[in-house]
């Protein structure tokens, strides 16, 4: 490339920077209050839209003029809606409020918009630090993430590109452009970036694979098929930032040498299919996609294509079939895509997270990423963390932070002074972890010999009311379920784990179970043809591994430790805890299976109980009455009184 | 010509072929129900997951037919890894096959029997339970009836409708264990190719597709 054409693609860059400047400027400086609202999927869900209206209609009543700002998501699920509010004239820094519902939406712009108090009952912090409000930053949730990949998630809006590029957005392509896609290979191989989809391949290696192939209509796919369950990081990423994943996609296009590109994204992500729509669209019209890009004479652009709802598609041959047109079933591999991909081509699939960490290490180098995380897996990981944990969400952290940091100090722990039991990682491909596995830190490897995997960062955490059959049976269902079909182990041999793990649940287990359990699970491992089977038996391996003695207690005692398989577990009312009087449990019970006696407390219709647990939840607290129990048989009878005649 | 060492024995094959072509035109067998004579490496199915082998310097046993021959490799198809694993994937291929050889169009033809007989197994599929699944037979096809829990779901019929039909008839339908094979059409008209082709009834290994005049 001659010097020439570098500052002509620097010219043109400069130029679409500064416009996008000169507009962050005019918003920033702006006297008016603004109103930043989480609108990403999670904020939606939790009446983010809502709030956003209640906020215009009491602007509108109250005749307060301010700027309704929506952005993606901040990753702080628990805290949903999430409303962060700068009022320049009122003295105060930007504030963080959680839960906004639009009662609260109301109220905060008649008494801090308007009056200048900011409730100081409603804050969870400053955004930044001052002398005045105690800051977000002294939370663990805030100031032990380390952001490289959700950085600007949740400060700018999607759906405006100026927004990305006035925050430099773009200019790691720009200095992509000025490269050799040699020296963007050796700078991502020397980064030590593996792929963030699960398996951990090595980002750099990959690229040089496709670059090698022979062929000139190169591909990139951007796999956003996500379909861990509990797992939502690729989504959010894309409704909340999605031209960081655009521009690590273009930079991945020079570096191989391709032309075109595909975002598979499933389905079922409508805003995620809308916003990235609406950013592929705005990038070609800036000339940042399409013929020419920004006077360089490369040529890339962008489709998208909408995966049907397929959890095997997210493995690459099976996502590459349907993309083809047909039934999306996995092939062996070798041949790799990125030598035999979609229609032949070489293809390189990369994961949303990927992508979206390259344009960061083209702009501050590989000895930065490197600096970050552990010598094995550098740089961060994203997880979704759901489950029992106190605030669940989305987190950035550092690669080599134990687990225990993970959920005990960032997530805070579990709620309800709950035991600790167990953490689900990596989704039906990944393993159950024990509280002996605490001190592990994330970490590819050390994750795959604890025996779960890093996965594409879904976490699950569970407290002393799970059961671990339970558990394993409910990934199998999964698997079993979305398996494809196509090859013998997979198709019979996880119907058979399932059908052991169902009869184990209802307290039908038989000695040898668990043995033939640990078999068939190896046999399956070994012979499936691919990465959906092979890893479909790690729930139960790692459970009965780690959880033994729960699979024994089903099968020899017919009691499930967590009292949550309902066949091998009654309901009771403590009598000597029960208040007279109160009907909660009988009113709420949907089967009347709960009925007065003669002493006018309650007891439970054994026969009748569904063991929905409802009355449990509506026992006041101060009684606490309602016991769980297992085996069933263990529940105290209480007879019912014979119908009195009125 | 490659030369390559299977279970002791020095045998030829054309450069390209799989391990499991080669194998079989040496007249040694390799248990196989999805492959057909004219794949290669690249396009086998490797889904009935019956063809495993050991081959010097793979750390697990490997599908015969995804292996491409190369001079001096040392091919073992008779060990106990293999065989464990063969016998695993018959057996659970036999554990939701409804075994009635009796009345099956397909007895003393069936390549489920030829493969116990081989492993020296029965058609028993201890220790897994049979499960079989509802329906017992899918008559909707004009020219035959599918038959779901003779179905080894090898995809021959598939393969074979595709490859002779620029419309092919066959295609696997639902998932996991209630995957089928299925057909689709637009009129319940006999499509007129399918009697004259009935390459899907002859290339069935285990009596599932069976035309209807024979019932």
């Amino acid at each position: 490339m001659t010097e020439n054409v570098k500052s002509r693609i620097e010219a043109a860059y400069q130029a679409l920077a500064e416009e996008a400047r000169d507009q962050k400027e005019t918003f920033d400086q702006s006297p008016l209050p603004k109103i930043h609202i989480g609108m990403a999927s999670c904020g939606i869900a939790s009446g983010a839209l809502e709030t956003q209206a209640a906020f215009e209609a009491a602007l509108k009543d109250r005749g307060v003029e301010a700027h309704v700002h929506t952005v993606g998501c901040l990753g702080h699920c628990y805290a949903e809606p999430v409303v962060i509010i700068d009022h320049p004239d009122s003295g105060f820094p930007p504030i963080l409020y959680p839960e906004v519902t639009p009662g609260k939406a109301k109220m905060l712009v008649k008494l801090f918009l308007e009056g200048g108090d900011p409730r100081f009952e409603h804050i969870m912090g400053a955004t930044v630090e001052n002398e005045m409000i105690p800051s977000v930053m002294e939370f663990a949730r805030f100031n032990r993430e380390k952001r490289v990949v959700m950085e600007r998630c949740g400060k700018i809006d999607p759906e405006k590109i100026n927004e990305y590029i006035a925050q430099g957005g773009y200019g790691a392509l720009v200095k992509g452009l000025g490269r050799t896609p040699e020296s963007i290979i050796a700078e991502i191989e020397a980064s030590g970036l593996r792929g963030r989809g699960g398996a951990g391949f090595p980002t750099g290696k990959k690229w040089q694979f496709a670059r090698n192939a022979a062929g000139s209509d190169k591909l990139i796919i951007c796999n956003a098929d996500e379909g861990d369950p509990g797992a939502y990081m690729d989504r959010t990423l894309l409704e909340s930032n999605p031209h960081q994943v655009i521009e690590g996609m273009m930079i991945a296009a020079l570096a191989v040498g391709a032309t075109r590109g595909l975002f598979y994204v499933r389905a079922e992500y409508p805003l995620a299919v809308r916003i990235l729509t609406t950013a592929v669209d705005q990038a070609r019209e800036l000339g940042l996609l399409g013929t020419d890009i920004l006077g360089s004479g490369l040529d890339f652009d962008i489709d998208l294509f909408q995966g049907s709802g397929a959890f095997v598609c997210g493995e690459e041959t099976a996502l590459i079939r349907s993309v083809e047109g047909f039934r999306g079933m996995p092939r062996h591999r070798p041949p790799y895509p990125v030598e035999h991909g979609l229609d032949g081509r070489p293809t390189v699939i990369n994961n949303v997270k990927t992508l979206a960490t390259i344009p960061p290490i083209v702009e501050k180098g590989a000895d930065w990423f490197r600096g970050i995380g552990t010598p094995g897996s550098p740089g961060t990981a994203v997880f979704s963390i759901v489950g029992n944990v106190t605030h669940p969400g989305l987190v950035e952290i550092p690669m080599g932070v134990t687990l225990r940091e993970l959920i005990f100090d960032i997530c805070g722990g579990i709620p309800k002074q709950k035991k600790f039991k167990a953490v689900q990682i990596g989704g039906p491909s990944g393993g159950c972890l024990s509280a002996d596995f605490l001190d592990t830190p994330v970490d590819f490897d050390e994750l795959r010999q604890a025996g779960a995997m890093m996965g594409s960062g879904g976490m699950v955490v569970m407290d002393e009311d799970s059961c671990m059959v339970d558990v394993s049976r409910y990934f199998l269902d999964f698997t079993q379920k979305e398996s494809c079909g196509k090859c013998t182990f997979c198709r019979v041999g996880t119907r058979h784990l399932l059908n052991i793990l169902q009869r184990l649940t209802r307290g039908e287990g038989k000695e040898g179970d668990i043995k033939q359990l640990e078999t068939l699970s190896r046999a399956v491992q070994q012979g499936s043809l691919c990465g959906l089977g092979k890893t479909a038996p790690n729930p139960i391996l790692t459970s009965v591994a780690y959880f033994k003695e729960e699979y024994e207690a089903h099968i020899q005692e017919g009691r499930c430790p967590g009292c949550a398989c309902r066949t091998l577990t009654a309901f009771y009312i403590d009598l000597d805890k029960c208040a007279r009087g109160c009907d909660a449990c009988v009113a709420c019970c949907p089967v009347d299976a709960v009925f007065t006696t003669s002493t006018r407390k309650k007891g439970i219709d054994q026969e009748l109980c569904v063991k929905c647990g409802e009355c449990m939840v509506a026992c006041p607290p101060e009684y606490d009455a309602v016991v769980k129990i297992s085996p069933a048989h263990l529940a105290p009878i209480i007879e019912r009184p014979s119908e009195k005649k009125s | 010509m490659i030369i390559l060492t299977v279970d002791g024995r020095s045998i030829q094959a054309p450069a390209g072929s799989s391990v499991l072509s080669a194998c079989l035109f040496a007249d040694i067998f390799i248990p196989h129900l999805c492959w057909l004579e004219s794949d290669t490496v690249a396009d086998a199915p490797a889904a009935c997951r019956l063809c495993f082998v050991e081959i010097d310097g793979f750390s697990e046993p490997v599908t015969a037919c995804t292996v491409t021959v190369e001079n001096g490799m040392m091919v073992h198809t008779d060990t106990e890894a293999v065989r464990s694993l063969q016998k695993t994937a018959l057996k659970l291929l036999l554990s939701v096959h409804k075994v009635d050889c009796k009345n099956c169009p397909a007895d003393k033809a069936c390549s489920l029997q030829d493969i116990a007989k081989f492993l020296g197994i029965g058609l028993g599929c201890k220790p897994f339970e049979r499960v079989l699944k509802e329906l017992d037979v899918d008559s909707r096809h004009p020219a035959f009836d599918y038959y779901p829990n003779r179905c080894v779901l090898c995809g021959l019929c598939v393969r074979i409708c595709r490859d002779r039909h620029e419309q092919p008839m066959l295609s696997f339908a639902g998932r996991g264990f209630n995957t089928v094979v299925g057909y689709f059409a637009e009129t319940s008209d006999t499509d007129p190719d399918c009697l004259s082709c009935r390459g899907c009834l002859d290339v069935c290994p285990t009596g599932a597709l069976v035309e209807k005049s024979q019932v």
